[in-house]
């Protein structure tokens, strides 16, 4: 399999401003320092708890945010330089799907006309071709062609996000960035989203980097995963060794915080005590540290790198 | 033992422009000290207003609970005036919301938001509620309690802000305490320390506890007895083992298998992680124009002509455990 997207030491500092000339006083380190691949065809589950930075990295992937620092190639073209020109036929084959389907659609223009919208913007076609596109994408996602011509106020949720999910594949992306697609959407209708999802992408042979909060989601749709905290990756692995076998202790506590529907069971409680800690002025050494149930000295001191713990299976633990 | 709370036969509706909404329909449940009953169902299936009806919180107008008893303790709340139900909320029966932000008063101390209540209620002095309050923090785990009470809201992480909320809401030691989606807004590492958090307290006080949620992982966490809404009816009812080893309602067999699961459900593997999940296809329907019969019927894999026709009675079809449908 090809690589599609190679992200390496991907940085992402907002400045803190204070005073009236604005001087900057410190950073959010919203991510710091990620890297990661994505094949065709492939999904990444990118998972972690608010603040973590996990919606940072998917817009500065697209460059819907300028990196600090790092780099992005997409098929091994470097994109972090590239001028709005040049960054315009790369941003046909990327795309992205929001979270909330009631923020993301213009609630004053109709649907066809949100789905249309980005190859009208792009040049595609005449406009009898551009309707007819957008008329095979309703058909696509599951609607119907009668309801082109409604606002979105018009749709429940889960029929907003596959409008979402039609304007994302106007262009034929080869990749698309799924922000949270199903959080905000009942539990009978996220599975429909999912399975949708899922279709697409053995039909199109699409490549996702799935964000999203909740594991069952992510190790559902996922190839591959990372787990990241306070803005770097503290494990990454194929999706299997991952749930089966987590190595940091912070994913091993968020699996142990999941609740698991089947009373059935008798879980251990592993409890992560504490709240996530402020990206603004993060923990020394291992972020982590002052959550760890078997945090030492040195985590403390000494940041831990991602290392392979068994083949395609890295963590950042000094003692795993 | 008799049940602390009692419901029977609850209807709240809402008279709007577009219509009369029967947002809650002939619900009844009873819940013993120190159990959790769990409601579940999707949006708009009438779990809020069900929560909002035990507190009397439900806005009139436009709201209306037109008939049905809430007993605590035998003592039917309906039937109070608004002056005596102020006292009632609190002492006897008490909420916590989903986020916890827009609850608490954030021009106020969370000190002087407990100690308020107590004041209030207990007729405790000042000095002594204070106590209360910050006793209080330290039993819902608040680091630096003392420190903590004289902060605002907006000084504390969604987390501690819940534990606060929830220390108000027991201050008093009410005998119900009704929590709306108390973790939604929570991450997950912090939602299971707050669900932790509430057991330990039920247990402790004997609370009786009304939990709303969505989050079918919760209910199998948390919950004694399990009733399902759908469309502002209850539609099954059962003790938690059963409702998930044994679902009645094709709605609520439809929820489980729709969910993707942590495989990691460590043991029982064997779950195919990339199976196609099953859906329920269609969505809710919107309460004001609700389908004849059985609202699930239009989305159910079951579904023959009498539900068409006709409300499935709400009965019991088995030992400990009730459902609303022609076919189970």
């Amino acid at each position: 399999m090809a690589t599609l997207i190679e992200v390496n030491e991907l940085k992402k500092h907002f400045p803190i401003r204070k005073g009236i000339f604005s001087r900057a006083v410190g950073a959010v380190r919203a991510v710091d320092g990620v890297s990661f691949t994505i094949n065709e065809g492939e999904t990444l589950g990118l998972v972690g708890e608010s603040g973590c930075g996990k919606t940072t990295v998917g817009r500065t992937v697209l460059r819907l945010v300028e990196p600090t620092s790092g780099e992005i190639k997409v098929r091994g073209q470097e994109i972090t330089g590239l001028s709005r020109t040049d960054m315009r036929p790369l941003r046909r084959q990327m795309q992205i799907v929001f979270q909330d389907p009631f923020s993301s659609l213009n609630p004053r223009i109709r649907v066809n006309e949100i789905v249309g919208e980005p190859l009208k913007v792009h040049g595609v076609g005449n406009k009898t071709e551009r309707n007819d596109r957008v008329e095979q994408l309703f058909k696509r996602v599951g609607m119907r062609p009668e309801q082109m011509t409604n606002y979105p106020h018009q749709f429940s949720g889960g029929q907003r996000q596959r409008v979402s999910i039609a304007r994302a594949l106007a262009l034929d992306p080869s990749f698309i960035v799924a922000d949270e697609p199903v959080s905000a959407l009942d539990v009978s209708i996220q599975a429909q989203v999912i399975n949708l999802l899922m279709d697409l992408q053995s039909e199109l042979g699409l490549s996702y980097l799935f964000v999203s909060h909740n594991l069952a989601v992510v190790e559902h749709i996922s190839h591959r995963v990372a787990v990241m905290y306070l803005g770097r990756i503290v494990e990454y692995a194929d999706k299997v060794s991952l749930f089966a076998n987590p190595v940091h202790p912070y994913t091993e506590a968020l699996l142990a915080a999941v609740p698991l529907p089947d009373p059935s069971l008798q879980r251990t409680k592993h409890r992560v005590t504490g709240d996530v800690p402020s990206p603004i002025n993060p923990p020394s050494g291992c972020h982590f540290h002052p959550r760890c149930p078997i945090a030492v000295a040195r985590c403390s001191e000494e940041r831990p790198m991602l290392r392979e713990i068994a083949p395609g299976h890295q963590a950042a633990c000094h003692l795993r | 033992m008799a049940p602390v709370l009692e419901v029977s036969g609850l209807s709240t509706v809402f008279h709007t422009r577009r219509g009369l909404v029967r947002a809650v329909q002939n619900v009844s449940f009873s819940v013993n000290a120190g159990e959790t009953l769990a409601i579940v169902g999707e949006s708009g299936c009438g779990k809020t207003i069900t929560a909002l009806s035990l507190m009397r919180l439900v806005p009139v107008p436009p709201g209306e609970i037109v008939s049905g008893s809430v007993k605590v303790d035998g003592n039917d709340l309906l039937l109070l005036d608004e002056p005596a139900m102020r006292k009632a909320r609190g002492k006897q029966i008490s909420m916590i919301f989903q986020e916890p932000m827009t609850a608490l008063n954030p021009l106020l101390t969370i000190g002087r938001q407990i100690a308020e209540m107590v004041v209030l209620h207990d007729g405790l002095s000042r000095r002594a509620a204070r106590d209360r309050a910050v006793e209080m923090l330290n039993h819902v785990k608040i680091p630096e309690a003392e420190r903590r009470a004289r902060e605002y809201p907006h000084q504390m992480s969604g987390g501690m802000r819940q534990r606060a909320m929830i220390a108000m809401a027991l201050a008093c030691k009410p005998k119900v305490l009704v929590a709306d989606e108390p973790t939604t807004a929570l991450d997950v590492t912090i939602q299971a320390q707050i669900l932790d958090l509430i057991g330990d307290l039920r247990r402790e006080f004997g609370t009786a506890v009304v939990l709303i949620t969505h989050d079918l992982g919760v209910v199998a966490e948390t919950a004694n007895k399990v009733v399902v809404m759908y469309a502002g009816r209850m539609v099954e009812e059962a003790s938690v083992g059963e409702v998930f080893a044994n679902p009645k309602h094709p709605y609520m067999t439809g929820l489980m298998s729709s969910i993707p699961r942590v495989a990691s459900a460590r043991g029982l593997t064997g779950i195919d992680a990339t199976a196609r999940l099953t859906e329920i296809p269609g969505i809710v329907p919107p309460l004001i124009n609700l389908p004849p019969g059985c609202a699930f019927s239009p989305r159910c894999p079951r579904s023959e002509d009498r539900c068409l026709a006709a409300i499935p009675p709400f009965e019991v079809k088995g030992p400990d455990h009730s459902a609303a449908c022609w076919r189970a």
